[in-house]
């Protein structure tokens, strides 16, 4: 039986009337540039002292977001990491209340309560963003339990990092959903440092994620985590799968973060020429240059990018115009009575 | 109206609020082939089945983490942890996740569960499988906090907190499990946030929560015969949301405070209930509030050991003697 793996090399790069096709490319191409281009901004936002707090951006990450949401529908829901611009905007999200709410403002995704790690659209499917490693890989497994206790069709899909695949709640989720035989998909962006120190340095298999899929009677699947192409086709039977109610996938996808762990963090751990090397690798490089291979035109690909600037661009000036919250949201929604009455 | 163990109240609780709603769901440890460890749970998995009521394998964090994706998603999921002690292994859903999710998304999550426990000492089990953590609970804004001290407490408490839309920590006291009390028939539906006066009297509150509850009203029964000091006894029911109304109604009735808790002395409930008297009713007050409580110790394994450091009736009764003596 070909695995999931096998199926997604076998179809790549076969021309833009494949089985992805021409207005699926756009849209993976599309979202790809809006992260880059809003991540971009938040990093100069920052520098201009108007992002505050932490912030963790996904940039050369681009392709896992773009290559899983382009195969979701829209009931599937999205579990994130404080890396998480990119699984929010990838879902549609507005830039504008992201970067609001990474600019700790009134008009932010969650009014400036939440802030960057914390990424939460409901109604888009973004289920949060978790801040502490592992958190979400249980609760990812919940959200399915209930499709799967309901009849429902969605599926659960958590993405993190591989600093992740150490820590007790991976292991144990892992388990649970395969024990319960869950509609969950657990995506591990292995892009080599768990946070400053490389992940090979920390844990006894070479691939984090993928190396421990056989304890849970899972498959083994990497993949290039910068060509949207594979990372969308392996989506697409991870979903199939969850979905025929044959349970969870979890995929490794091997990527590379073109800045540091966090804003604070310069990346000067990194080897000389690592990081020249992975940007020959850039996932928009590549998809770019494929959309051109394909016969899609410089204007068509250029009027994408044009748009995608302007979007970020308003955003922003929307972002700098908007108030900070108000004060009186500092006491609401701590209990469901919208309140934070903890005695009478 | 039947006698009920405190331990069969647990199972008629989860069973009502089961047979009420499909989405409420139970999962945990043992908890569905075997009945539980304290036999608290025994009957339900053939009453409910296979989907409703789940064991789960020895992971904490995947059950807190799981039954939180469900309660977000729409069911309302009861997790049972097996001790309260293991709270330090899943304490992150607990501290971090259940209580704050609501808050950071600005109102778009929501986490209406039940996370119940055995709580408490008198198992001899020593200090990891005997403690009393109200108090770890107590301290996080965004949680409730439960714990009945009869049959029929267990039953409305636990319909209430499954019904309510907050995560709610529902603490079983493992010494009540055998202990015995009258129940109405038919559904029993109580409110979280209410405290009761179990003892009425005009000389002295007495506070207490779970195991101690019977242990107060034994210490005011003796107070009563021995010393004719007629002590009011509340039952505070519920940590959070807390009804300081019936509390500070009953120091302006007897103008004296005790605090009966079995969490160990530091940070414990009875400390924010003695600051929130010292805040707001000092003047009512005729003599200085005291809190009788478990030594700041990790608690011994040897019944004599763990019999001399909680909270007896005896020592509470002769803690509020001397005290409205002095």
């Amino acid at each position: 039986m070909a695995t999931a793996k096998d199926r997604a090399q076998a179809k790549a790069g076969s021309g833009l009337n494949d089985d992805i096709g021409e207005q699926k490319r756009l849209e993976l191409y599309r979202t790809q540039v809006v992260i880059r281009e809003a991540e971009q901004r938040a990093y100069d936002l920052f520098l201009q002292n108007l992002v505050k707090g932490t912030s963790h951006l996904s940039l050369g990450q681009e392709a896992v977001a773009a290559g899983f949401a382009g195969a979701m529908i829209k009931e599937d829901l999205s579990f994130c990491t404080y890396r998480g611009h990119a699984h929010t905007l990838a879902r549609g999200v507005s830039v504008e209340k992201v970067l609001g709410e990474l600019m700790q403002r009134d008009n932010g995704l969650m009014r400036g309560k939440g802030g960057s790690m914390h990424l939460t659209s409901a109604e888009h499917g973004v289920m949060g963003s978790y801040a502490i490693i592992g958190a979400h890989l249980p609760i990812a497994c919940g959200a399915a339990w209930r499709a799967q206790y309901k009849g429902a069709k969605d599926v659960s899909v958590c993405f993190f990092g591989d600093g992740t695949t150490n820590i007790g709640a991976f292991h144990e989720a892992l388990n649970f959903a395969a024990v319960w035989k869950l509609p969950v998909i657990f995506v591990c962006e292995n892009n080599l440092y768990m946070e400053y120190t490389p992940i090979g340095d920390v844990t006894a298999v070479p691939h984090p994620a993928a190396d421990r899929a056989s304890a849970y009677g899972l498959e083994r699947i990497v993949i290039d985590g910068n060509d949207a192409d594979v990372v969308y086709r392996t989506a697409q039977a991870a979903f199939d799968k969850a979905r025929a109610g044959d349970g969870p996938s979890l995929v490794e996808c091997l990527t590379y973060r073109h800045s540091g762990h966090s804003r604070a963090d310069p990346a000067k751990y990194r080897p000389d020429g690592e990081l020249d090397r992975w940007k020959l690798r850039d996932p928009i490089k590549i998809y770019r240059e494929r959309l051109l291979q394909f016969g899609v035109s410089e204007k068509t690909i250029g009027d994408i990018e044009a748009q995608v600037r302007k979007v970020v661009d308003d955003a922003t000036e929307a972002c700098k115009a908007a108030p900070p919250p108000p004060l009186d949201i500092i006491s609401t929604d701590v209990y469901a009575d919208g309140g934070w009455a903890w005695r009478n | 109206m039947a006698e009920l163990t405190y331990r069969d109240a647990v199972i008629r609780g989860i069973a009502q609020e089961m047979q009420r709603d499909p989405d409420v769901v139970f999962l945990g440890e043992d908890v569905a082939k075997a009945g539980g460890v304290f036999k608290a749970t025994v009957g339900l998995y053939e009453q409910f089945g296979p989907l409703r009521v789940r064991d789960t394998p020895i992971s904490e964090q995947a059950i807190l983490g799981a039954a939180m994706g469900a309660a977000m998603t729409g069911l309302k999921p009861i997790a049972e942890i097996m001790f309260s002690d293991f709270f330090a292994v899943c304490f992150d859903y607990i501290a971090n996740e259940f209580p704050k999710s609501r808050y950071m998304s600005n109102g778009q999550l929501k986490c209406p569960l039940v996370v119940r426990t055995g709580n408490g000492a008198g198992s001899r089990f020593g200090a990891q499988h005997s403690q009393s953590v109200e108090n770890w609970c107590m301290m996080i804004p965004g949680l409730k906090v439960v714990a009945p001290s009869s049959p029929r407490d267990v039953i409305g408490l636990l319909a209430a907190s499954v019904r309510d839309p907050d995560p709610v920590i529902f603490l079983e006291h493992k010494s009540l499990y055998p202990t015995k009390g009258e129940v109405p028939d038919g559904e029993i539906v109580d409110s979280l946030g209410t405290a009761k006066v179990l003892r009425s009297g005009k000389d002295a509150t007495i506070c207490a929560l779970a195991l101690m509850v019977p242990r107060a009203l034994e210490a005011a029964e003796k107070l009563k015969t021995e010393h004719g000091i007629d002590c009011e006894v509340v039952d505070v029911r519920s940590l959070v949301p807390l009804d300081t109304q019936t509390i500070l109604g009953s120091v302006a009735k007897t103008h004296r405070l005790f605090t009966v808790e079995e969490n160990p002395r530091l940070c414990g409930w009875g400390a924010e209930i003695v600051s929130i008297t010292a805040d707001e009713a000092f003047y009512d007050l005729d003599g200085p509030p005291v809190r009788i409580t478990t030594p700041h110790i990790p608690l011994p394994a040897a019944d004599i050991l763990e019999d001399a450091v909680l909270p007896t009736p005896d020592r509470i009764a002769e803690t509020v003697r001397r005290s409205l003596n002095s």
